[in-house]
């Protein structure tokens, strides 16, 4: 080389592609100048979703109040399950309002290279902005079912004098940061280890449900406490139990509020989603080759 | 001396051949075990050169071997080799899409590939919606879009329908739209696929145009095509692959030249024969076709020879009669210029029989350039086909040469001697 190439070749690039990469870098520049692109998912996600049907976004109303009211027949009313002295469509409302954050974040996140692998064949981008615009767009149908869930609670609050908020009402942010954060990890983790044998996809649809009765959605923590001790470290295992009870407990005043649950699940959920960062980052690189 | 803006230095690519299922895991778990000892990768010793045709017997392959180059500043790249030869999967490397299994590349600037166009269009959403969805896509910031709006609606000429879903666009309509985006891109480095494969004629050569301006420009393009005539129309430096390694880099014409020879299949028995079997019956199918130049096989021709073509078929099913075609191609794939029905036969071909028997164009009638060929075995009565040669088997393009300085090029395909009466 003359000196004029060794020279040229020590002026900066800007870009260099080698096959592996440390598992700490996590392309955060890279995801902040693609942000715009970020957005466009979430406002797409959200637009396509309801285009062509009548009722539009009103379906976001409608898909917590059906579930609630038929939980509220099926567990409440027939199989006269506790709801701790609540108006069960409430308590069941409650519960589903985080669950379903929950459940959408992960089921969808857990399908993203799968989904996707027509786009990121074909072009390049940092290949988590699409999880994350998921969580972002479950965020915002979260506020609206929240908002309702708001609506329905007032009323009982307001007409009957069974229902004592508390203060750790405060928690909320928290709690709904959690939830997605772990949806999240849960969801990057399943679809990194589905681009090469499908066998987890297949657990995923039935797991969640099972994961939704190993938590206190449907049924009071109390109501294991006293009945089966013996089974309640299930639910304690469980990283959802800490915050669906906390969330309870701020909104409705019943449930078991511990602050060890709910530093179980927060510990949790950081290991989880920081597992899930690792394994993303590195199939992400390559997936196009296996999936 | 311009500087260099893309540097590939020993990149390879393995590929595991045959299914991914319950006897790949174990493959997996050693290369983890090795991996977890710090060892090296163990399959990636094994693995032999990719050749598609010959039955190897390792299920790694190079796809790609130990590729070095280096891309100046300004300079039209053009990337090309035989089906298999490692362009796609450079491609893929080069857009980051996939990484190269060893080595690695360096880049100054921006890079943005286009390897189709309209990615991530999203049926439900209107024109104006996916503009910004599939900008944003490819890089572009909302802002930039915001810009160049105007400009892209104009230039896709998709006006009127801008704010319907695409859903409801004619295909042709969506390519407009989704070329329109990524002709607005400006990246430093252009990655270019064979995106110009579809769309109509004149959409190609709106392509074509918009990539001359922006190498124009002083930006940098890697452009890979199988169409010979728009890569020595646009690149000024060509590199060919073949089998995963760097046959030639260099001067594009040297590339063209030595691809010709590469890529002419000896026998077409079993070459492209899946593109060819859903085109055609296959019940006489095409074994032996070259063009001869005084009894030797050439591709090239002066202006005022004859172009004969010597072609040996067999009949893989008794089959009632044999007709013929064949077309001569302008660089965007339209006929320019074909026979009109040749009847070889209309008795019976038996099982296994061959036929041989040889063609010509007259001479002057093609003019100086370089011309695809099409060719088909089809019944006498040209309602069943039997079999298809073109661009699916890599048939060499057809060169014509000037002879003199008075017959150019670029004014029309054909000459026919025209009847001149003085009154």
């Amino acid at each position: 080389m003359t000196n004029k190439e060794i020279e040229d070749d020590n002026e900066a690039w800007d870009l260099v592609l080698e096959p592996k990469t440390s598992w700490y870098s996590l392309g955060l520049s890279q995801i902040i100048r693609f942000k715009d692109l970020l957005f466009l998912f979430v406002r797409r996600d959200f637009v396509s979703v309801y285009k062509q049907t009548i009722l539009g976004p009103m379906w976001f109303f409608l898909q917590p109040i059906i579930t609630s009211l038929t939980y509220a027949i099926i567990f409440g009313f027939l199989a006269n399950i506790s709801t701790e002295g609540m108006p069960p469509f409430l308590f069941y409302m409650c519960g589903i309002t985080l669950w379903n954050y929950f459940s959408d974040t992960l089921t969808k996140t857990a399908d993203t290279f799968t989904a996707n692998a027509s786009v990121f064949g074909k072009v390049y981008f940092p290949r988590m902005i699409v999880p994350l615009s998921i969580v972002l767009s479950n965020l915002v149908k979260l506020g609206i079912q929240f908002l309702l869930f708001m609506i329905v609670w007032l009323y009982y609050f307001a007409t009957t004098s069974i229902i004592h908020p508390t203060i750790y009402i405060l928690l909320v942010p928290v709690l709904i940061l959690i939830m997605g954060f772990l949806g999240l990890g849960f969801g990057i983790i399943i679809t990194s280890m589905t681009t090469k044998y499908r066998d987890l996809k297949f657990l995923i649809t039935f797991g969640v449900q099972l994961l939704m009765y190993a938590s206190p959605i449907v049924f009071p923590l109390s109501l294991v406490s006293v009945k089966y001790p013996q089974y309640k470290w299930i639910l304690l295992a469980n990283p959802v139990t800490g915050i669906i009870e906390t969330f309870k407990k701020a909104f409705l005043g019943v449930g078991e509020f511990e602050w060890s649950y709910l530093g179980y699940s927060i510990s949790f959920t950081i290991v989880i989603l920081f597992l899930g960062l690792i394994v993303f980052n590195k199939v992400e690189k390559s997936f196009m080759d296996t999936v | 001396m311009s500087k260099v803006v893309l540097k590939a230095i020993n990149i390879s690519k393995q590929y595991r051949l045959g299914q991914l299922g319950t006897g790949t895991i174990s493959h997996d778990l050693n290369r983890w075990w090795h991996m977890a000892r710090g060892k090296e990768d163990p399959y990636l010793q094994v693995g032999e050169a990719n050749d598609r045709s010959s039955k190897g017997s390792s299920d790694y392959v190079w796809s790609l071997k130990d590729i070095n180059f280096e891309v100046k500043q300004g300079e039209i790249l053009g990337i090309i080799g035989k089906n298999g030869a490692g362009k796609s999967t450079l491609l893929k490397i080069l857009s980051q899409v996939t990484t190269a299994t060893t080595g690695k590349v360096k880049i100054r600037g921006r890079i943005a590939a286009l390897l189709e166009v309209g990615t991530g269009f999203h049926p439900e959403l209107t024109g104006r919606e996916n503009i910004f969805l599939n900008g944003a896509i490819l890089g572009m910031t909302k802002q930039e879009i915001t810009k160049k709006f105007d400009e892209i609606v104009n230039f896709s000429g998709v006006e009127r329908y801008i704010d319907t879903p695409v859903k409801r666009y004619s295909s042709g309509m969506m390519v407009r739209l989704g070329f329109a985006v990524a002709a607005h891109l400006e990246p430093e480095i252009l990655v270019v696929d064979e995106v110009l494969a579809v769309g109509d004629a004149e959409f190609q050569k709106k392509c074509l145009g918009k990539m001359k301006d922006v190498a124009g420009e002083g930006r940098t393009v890697l452009f890979v095509s199988h169409n010979i005539q728009a890569i020595s129309n646009l690149c000024n430096t060509g590199l060919l692959l073949n089998k995963g390694q760097i046959e030639i880099k260099g001067n594009i014409e040297d590339c063209i030249k030595k691809y010709m020879m590469v890529s002419r299949p000896e026998n077409f028995k079993t070459i492209g024969l899946e593109d060819r079997l859903k085109r055609g019956t296959g019940d006489i199918i095409f074994e032996e076709l070259k063009a001869i130049r005084n009894g030797k096989e050439s591709w090239e021709f002066n202006y005022d020879e004859e172009v004969t073509f010597k072609i040996k078929v067999t009949a893989t099913k008794d089959t009632n009669s044999l007709g013929f075609y064949l077309a001569v191609r302008d660089p965007f794939s339209e006929e320019v210029i074909s026979n009109f029905k040749i009847v070889i036969t209309e008795k019976l071909v038996s099982k296994d029989e061959t036929i041989s028997f040889a063609v010509s164009l007259p001479k002057k009638t093609l003019r100086p350039g370089q011309y695809g060929l099409y060719f088909t075995l089809s019944n006498s009565e040209y309602k069943i086909f039997y079999d298809v040669l073109d661009n699916n088997v890599n048939i060499p393009m057809l060169n014509i040469n000037p002879i003199s300085m008075d017959v150019h090029e670029n004014s029309g395909f054909v000459t026919i001697p025209f009847n001149l009466k003085i009154d």
